[in-house]
């Protein structure tokens, strides 16, 4: 067991790693922080003087090995634009964007995994082919896409809800509902393809022939099995609750984490781009690394495996 | 004596699709039948309609008693209280066949839960009762082991014990060895025998391995293409089957002792169900098929006392035992 997720978290590590350096080099190639910040008007000698304040001047290969040497020692350096600590930024603005992807995350699993089970249940029923339909609908069409046709119906049209900004929680409802209706989407077929597969399994007909009534069948052995496959696509959903929602936040004028993102590099502002994917990589690869724990539990099969890896 | 279970015009088709015309079956109390067939006959969809284990989209009909009672279509409720409390049924591939997130105990705890009273530390130790019954080593701590941790030849026997959990009147074990290894077989049709001996079960061997069925049956029905064409007791079936295909999976059966002679193979393949040949559904494979028998399917009619048989020389066929006898 103690290999097995040895393992797992020297993976972890390096994923972030990999994703921190390709970050690092596509910023630095894609753009002058000094032009971005400091407009194309400026002084030739203020953007020196800005290259060299921030280090600009130097090889690559040496800012890539101050950058890590920061990090080692818990510095994840300065916003280029308001000289404060770029962790400060990114920390100010989760709780921001946490307000819409915690209920968007609960809208999600309560809506989604109740359709897909209810589908299963009554494959091939009009309200399978209905949650079907809106699965596959929610599933392809953009969240921006959707994101304006609330816009237009609820906003415009009906004149029911604010179409952007953070005033009150009348204001939160719009883009909650663009996560949650397209992750629900996601989940509804997910959870509906796992207990279809399950539904068929030769154990479910030993249930039933043991006089297991057909509500104790689906709670006490379907929906255990069922989970394992689910577990996979939650996970990567809690992964996204910190930067999941950049395209929404864009578009509600919202002022999260995502909104930043956006921000920060167009105007490459190099610390807080950085600080925002080191943040995400970890979220995504702490919550992987929750998923492999969680798969442990749930199937006895794999528990023995890791015992022996 | 009324029959545990009598089976009338049962008839399964799966979206239009026939595959079972009309089965009638009767099986006395503490009774063992073996149910014998190539693939397909319809052995294990004849039991699955009857307890309504078939999926949703089948459509049944026709009448399954039990002690009397038609249980065909009954209530959801009823049945559960049947399935697993009357009737016990275990499956062909017992690594799929037990819950693999369950432990042993709880699969185990549930059926005694639900059909017989008992509570608490009864459950538990009637638990390991069972587990020892049908074999199963150090029973107290293996019940906390799962599905994966057993052998198959271990699991089927925790699918035995689990379908013992309700002394049930009836145990239809299908195909319960075919996944086994052949000392496993015959270990878990051993302990078949000693269960039934012992609780007075009767017993539905559905099997397409002749030898099995005729060292473990009373009487056997051979089935084909959804219907029943012969049934008789076990040793006169045998040593005489009268239905030509019964007499060809017979004949393709080795002798162990006597002469050295050629295996008979019956030519052809059973007949596609979207494809049924009006009149008998063997006579394209029949050697001895003549212009009789394309008309309609024969009912079977009995030839001697336990014995029927569904084919147009019935008639000869009786005459000839008869003569038998009267010589």
């Amino acid at each position: 067991m103690g290999r097995y997720f040895a393992i797992r978290i020297g993976r972890a590590a390096l994923t972030i790693i990999l994703v921190v350096t390709f970050a690092f080099v596509v910023l630095r190639l894609s753009g002058d922080p000094a032009l971005m910040i400091l407009g194309p008007e400026a002084p030739p000698e203020v953007i020196a003087a800005f290259r060299k304040a921030w280090g600009l001047d130097d090889p690559i290969w040496m800012q890539y090995v101050d950058y890590f040497g920061a990090i080692a020692k818990g510095e994840l350096g300065r916003s280029m634009r308001d000289g404060r600590p770029a962790i400060e930024l990114v920390l100010e603005r989760i709780p921001s964007t946490l307000a819409l992807t915690l209920p968007a995350f609960a809208f999600k699993v309560a809506l989604g995994i109740p359709a897909g089970i209810y589908a299963a249940l009554h494959r091939g029923s009009a309200i399978d082919r209905a949650v079907m339909i809106t699965a596959v609908a929610g599933f392809t069409v953009p969240s921006f896409v959707l994101a304006l046709l609330l816009v237009l119906v609820f906003a415009v049209q009906l004149g029911w809800l604010p179409s952007g900004g953070q005033e009150s929680w009348r204001h939160a409802i719009l883009p909650i509902a663009t996560l949650g209706l397209g992750g629900a989407a996601v989940l509804a077929r997910f959870t509906r393809s796992a207990m279809l597969e399950v539904l068929g399994q030769p154990y479910i007909r030993t249930a039933s022939a043991k006089g297991v009534p057909w509500r104790k069948v689906v709670t006490a052995h379907a929906l255990p099995n069922a989970a394992i496959p689910t577990v996979t696509i939650l996970g990567f959903m809690v992964g996204t609750l910190i930067a999941g929602a950049v395209v929404v936040e864009s578009v509600f004028a919202w002022p999260g984490v995502g909104r930043l993102l956006v921000v920060a590099v167009a105007n490459r502002d190099l610390a807080v781009v950085q600080c925002i994917l080191l943040l995400v990589a970890l979220t995504m690869v702490t919550s992987n690394l929750i998923v492999d724990f969680l798969y442990g539990f749930l199937d006895p099969r794999l528990r023995a495996k890791g015992a022996h890896a | 004596m009324p029959p545990l279970v009598s089976i009338q015009g049962l008839s399964v088709a799966f979206n239009g699709m026939p595959v079972l015309r009309g089965v009638d079956l009767t099986l006395q109390k503490g009774e063992a039948l073996g149910l014998v067939g190539e693939s397909g006959s319809g052995k294990s969809v004849t039991w699955l309609a009857a307890l309504g284990l078939l999926p949703r989209h089948a459509q049944v009909s026709g009448s399954v008693r039990l002690d009397g009672r038609d249980i065909l279509g009954a209530p959801a409720a009823e049945l559960d209280q049947v399935r697993g409390g009357r009737v016990a049924m275990i499956f062909q591939d017992p690594a799929s066949a037990l819950n693999p997130v369950l432990t042993i105990r709880k699969q185990l705890c549930e059926s005694l839960a639900l059909h017989r009273d008992l509570s608490g530390e009864a459950v538990k130790a009637e638990a390991r009762r069972l587990l020892d019954l049908v074999g199963i080593p150090d029973a107290a701590r293996r019940l906390s082991a799962y599905p994966h941790e057993f052998s198959g030849g271990q699991v089927q026997r925790i699918m035995i014990a689990m379908a013992l959990a309700g002394n049930p009147d009836l145990l239809v074990a299908d195909e319960p060895t075919t996944a086994l290894d052949a000392t496993i077989q015959a270990q878990i049709l051993e302990l078949l025998a000693s269960v039934r001996r012992e609780m007075g079960m009767a017993m539905v061997l559905i099997s397409h391995d002749l030898g099995v069925v005729a060292e473990n049956c009373d009487r056997v029905a051979v089935m084909y293409a959804g219907r029943i064409v012969e049934e008789a007791p076990a040793n006169q079936l045998f040593a005489d089957p009268v239905h030509p295909y019964a007499q060809g999976l017979i004949g393709a059966l080795p002798p162990l002792d006597g002469p050295r002679r050629r295996l008979t193979a019956i030519p052809g393949t059973v007949p596609d169900p979207a494809m049924m040949p009006s009149g008998c559904a063997f006579a394209p494979r029949c050697a001895l098929a003549t212009e009789q028998c394309t008309p309609a399917a024969p009912s079977l009619a009995p030839i001697a006392d336990g014995r029927t048989v569904a084919c147009v020389r019935a008639e000869t066929a009786r005459r000839a035992l008869l003569g038998v006898a009267a010589e």
